[in-house]
């Protein structure tokens, strides 16, 4: 009796650490992909390099992605959107910071994707502008699913489209996130 | 004495603040993060310093003017190469200063790989057809044990099908010519380009004595961009006085790259007439700064065989 009582505390102990570490979700290898769709022609780009944490308890997310690990079917379109687009050697990194709004804790982990809302700051080409994206959220079997897809006008982002490829270039651009984060414990393990 | 608008007193009370900011912060259990915190954490995880990046578009296409540039099309990519030179500016205004004139090359250029191009071309230039081979061996990159220098090497072979009318026997090893090359560039900044081109040409037959079989040079060129889309070049062989022929000059080319969607069109100006290494570097009679010089263009289109997605 005693020992199980013992049992029983370490056990409940031993949760609520798993639990506290499970508010950390990490991945280096989320999927962002891009579509630009013009009467000339339709673009795609994919990263697959895509840094993300989401912390389900602070219930704040940050994204990165590193503009140079977009790839695109043709070599000189690809040489192009980081030489004269996004210029990437200035500008290396996309990033969002922001926080979900309206997680219901409860009915994530029974299962099923959750729609939920990230507003933050979104910052493409040294352009940082706010941002409301809808998604949704997916835990399963200790991982967490993130799917979110939203538009991204260039032009917002002070990314100058020459008038002679203006055809080709979508005014909105759909970007597509597709990512499986791990659980990841101690929150404060990245401090130095 | 402290004065209550003075800076120094402005400077005391917010080290004090600051100091005192710092302490509490210490003093304090670490707070729950906000959201930039989140997105420093993530960042100091993922910057990766040590991580090497291939350095890209050292120069815009794969020509520098006349001669090659380290760059290739890339795996499953087709270029399509027109290059073309007018006559010489020197030719009078009965010739329009040479655009009455013209020789022309036609070439295709094919990505195996990333690494390996196979190309194919004809000049008008003595009805010559030309075959190559370019690897692009080393690749420069930054990060950890950074690459400092691209090296790509070049060899092909040209074969004149002029027919001679001078009693002679053109058989066709007489008629072919083959040009070997390393080719050694590195982007200095992403507007600074240089590269050095090593360069020879060996003919089966030349016409005199006098005349030498290897031509050897040294090429150096360089890009500078002016803008997003533009951009200067500059590009001279300088070929070893032991294996200068008589009355032939180094090649000098001075050039101005505008890039479009999938085109890149590059307008220059030349003493030389030709545009494989065998012209340029062994057959170029111009003297620039005597106005013998060709106007001309490059215009390359991409054609993209095997998506890369």
């Amino acid at each position: 009796m005693r020992a199980s009582a013992w049992l029983l505390l370490f056990s409940l102990l031993l949760l609520s650490a798993r639990a506290r570490a499970q508010s950390r979700y990490l991945t280096r290898e989320g999927v962002v992909t891009f579509f630009s769709s013009s009467p000339v022609e339709d673009i795609e780009a994919r990263s697959q390099q895509t840094a993300a944490v989401l912390d389900l308890q602070t219930q704040q997310l940050a994204f990165s992605i590193p503009v140079k690990s977009f790839q695109f079917k043709r070599t000189l379109m690809q040489e192009h959107f980081n030489e004269n687009y996004l210029e990437s050697d200035r500008y290396p990194k996309a990033t969002f910071t922001g926080k979900l709004t309206a997680v219901d804790a409860a009915a994530l982990r029974n299962g099923g994707p959750q729609k939920v809302t990230a507003e933050g700051d979104l910052t493409i080409h040294g352009v940082t502008r706010h941002v409301q994206v809808p998604g949704t959220l997916e835990l399963q079997n200790s991982r967490l699913l993130v799917h979110a897809t939203f538009p991204v006008a260039p032009a917002d982002y002070k990314i100058e489209i020459p008038a002679l490829v203006r055809d080709h270039i979508a005014k909105v651009v759909s970007v597509r996130v597709a990512m499986s984060c791990e659980a990841a414990g101690l929150p404060a393990a990245t401090r130095p | 004495m402290l004065h209550f608008y003075s800076y120094r007193f402005r400077v005391a009370v917010m080290s004090i603040m600051g100091l005192l900011c710092a302490a509490t912060a210490a003093a304090q259990d670490v707070p729950p993060p906000a959201a930039p915190d989140l997105l420093n954490d993530l960042e100091r995880q993922t910057t990766d310093t040590l991580r090497r990046e291939t350095v890209q578009a050292t120069f815009k296409g794969t020509r520098i003017i006349n001669g090659h540039s380290v760059e290739t099309p890339g795996a499953g990519t087709l270029i399509f190469l027109i290059s073309h030179r007018f006559g010489t500016l020197n030719s009078g205004a009965y010739n329009f200063f040479g655009l009455d004139q013209a020789t022309i090359r036609l070439g295709l250029e094919y990505g195996l790989n990333d690494r390996l191009t196979v190309g194919v071309g004809r000049s008008s230039l003595e009805k010559t057809y030309d075959g190559f081979l370019k690897y692009r061996a080393l690749r420069q990159t930054s990060g950890a044990r950074p690459m400092p220098v691209s090296v790509t090497l070049f060899a092909s072979s040209a074969i004149n099908t002029l027919r001679y009318i001078d009693g002679v026997d053109y058989t066709l090893p007489r008629r072919l010519t083959y040009t070997y090359q390393a080719m050694i560039a590195r982007k200095f900044s992403p507007n600074l380009s240089v590269q050095l081109s090593p360069t020879v040409v060996h003919r089966n037959l030349v016409d005199t004595r006098q005349m030498h079989n290897d031509v050897v040079a040294l090429g150096v060129a360089g890009r500078q961009k002016l803008s997003k889309r533009t951009a200067l070049m500059l590009e001279y062989y300088y070929r070893l006085p032991t294996s200068e022929d008589p009355g032939t000059r180094n090649a000098i080319a001075a050039g101005f790259d505008i890039e479009t969607g999938g085109h890149v069109f590059q307008l220059h100006v030349t003493n030389s007439q030709g545009m494989i290494e065998k012209h340029f570097m062994t057959q170029t009679y111009g003297n620039f700064f005597d106005g013998d010089i060709y106007f001309g263009f490059n215009v390359a289109r991409n054609f993209t065989l095997k998506p890369r997605l």
